[in-house]
């Protein structure tokens, strides 16, 4: 069992606070099958792979990755990048990260940066790929304020209720069938994504169809798979989350 | 924001992606800081074969650091070793890598698309990449 990086420095009013769907994630990136599937794909001579994580949240995730990059990927020279469309849970994120690698200080952490999804990353620059969206049916919410509530309102020290709310929303909501934010992430995969040793890890609920999920991402073209590596709560036959791997063998 | 974040990262908006001109972001009105790190042998190895060397250097020189040579250096003039004990020293230029890539970081200031011209702030370290709506 590899430990599971301190958060306790993170605000939970409007950062989302690590719950059964990270530690899925957390379980089944350093599941045998997964660390032997990752070591397989990323040698230690290869070039230094990038993990990159969208929605970091806590940083839980990531900073799991980077504490246990050796377990993870048999080698200690792995980037780890993460996005955020919260500020404070990127600050949050940065934290908890630095904090989880600090002794021994191995693996590389570049940053958290804010933003919508990959939006900022180049073509065909990511090795690893983690996203637990927001996969709750449920609407959308408001982003016309989004500039605003991402701040600390000026002159004040702390933030609105309002702004919480909204800072949390953004975290779970993810529209019709939970799937809004999945598909718009979808739909950048392939491109950032390394063509050849790129591998990208999925959080979903059962609401989100996922077998509809998977077979939309196999026909993306001619190598691509999509396969449940690990998942959890199972009831009456299917799982309420699961994790998809995506990737081309 | 540590340098060698830039080495990933472009313009946010769709249409700049396929232009040349997107990568390598221009720093403008920046502050740097030093913070340090420990000195990572393997990674500075591994990780010279996907550096984008030429960005690099334009980002080196646009933001006044020691000038970059014009290609990258090859990996076996980052250590030299010691038949002695078998260790390994760090030469100057992977020193000075080091520093550049994972030291060196952007505290306050903005990057730029050099192809639409949008600015990107950076404030405490961390990079705004979201849009206003007009241009999502």
């Amino acid at each position: 069992m590899l430990p599971t990086p301190s958060t306790s420095h993170v605000c939970f009013d409007r950062v989302y606070e690590p719950a059964e769907d990270s530690y899925l994630l957390l379980d089944t990136i350093s599941a045998p099958s997964e660390t032997a599937f990752l070591h397989d794909r990323f040698p230690k001579a290869s070039t230094t792979p990038l993990v990159l994580e969208v929605g970091v949240g806590s940083g839980v995730i990531l900073a799991f990755v980077a504490a246990n990059a050796n377990t993870i990927f048999g080698r200690d020279d792995v980037l780890t990048l993460g996005t955020d469309i919260n500020s404070f849970a990127c600050q949050a994120a940065s934290q908890t990260v630095q904090h989880a690698i600090a002794n021994p200080n191995h693996s590389i952490f570049l940053d958290v940066i804010n933003g919508d999804l990959a939006s900022s990353l180049r073509l065909d620059s990511v090795d690893v790929f983690i996203f637990n969206p927001p996969y709750v049916p449920a609407e959308l919410p408001n982003f016309s304020h989004h500039d605003d509530y991402n701040a600390l309102p000026p002159g004040k020290q702390s933030t609105t209720f309002e702004q919480d709310s909204y800072l949390l929303e953004l975290s779970y909501a993810g529209g019709e069938d939970g799937m809004a934010v999945t598909d718009r992430m979808l739909d950048q995969i392939p491109f950032i994504l390394h063509e050849s040793r790129g591998v990208a890890y999925l959080l979903l609920c059962a609401q989100n169809k996922p077998e509809e999920v998977k077979q939309r991402i196999r026909a993306w073209g001619p190598g691509w798979e999509a396969e449940t590596v690990g998942s959890s709560g199972k009831k009456a036959g299917w799982e309420k989350l699961q994790i998809v791997r995506i990737w081309k063998p | 924001m540590k340098l060698l974040t830039l080495n990933f990262l472009t313009c946010a908006i769709k249409t700049c992606k396929s232009s040349p001109l997107s990568f390598p972001l221009h720093p403008r009105e920046v502050e740097l800081e030093i913070l340090e790190t420990d000195y990572n042998a393997v990674f500075l190895r591994n990780i010279l074969p996907r550096l984008e060397w030429e960005a690099l250097r334009v980002l080196a020189g646009e933001l006044g650091l020691p000038s970059l040579p014009e290609s990258s250096p090859d990996v076996s003039s980052l250590s030299t070793s010691s038949e002695e004990d078998d260790s390994e020293t760090p030469t100057q230029v992977a020193q000075d890598l080091h520093r550049l890539l994972l030291e060196t970081c952007i505290k306050e200031g903005k990057l730029v698309c050099g192809c639409c011209g949008h600015e990107y702030a950076v404030k405490e370290g961390v990079a705004n990449f979201l849009l206003p709506g007009h241009l999502v």
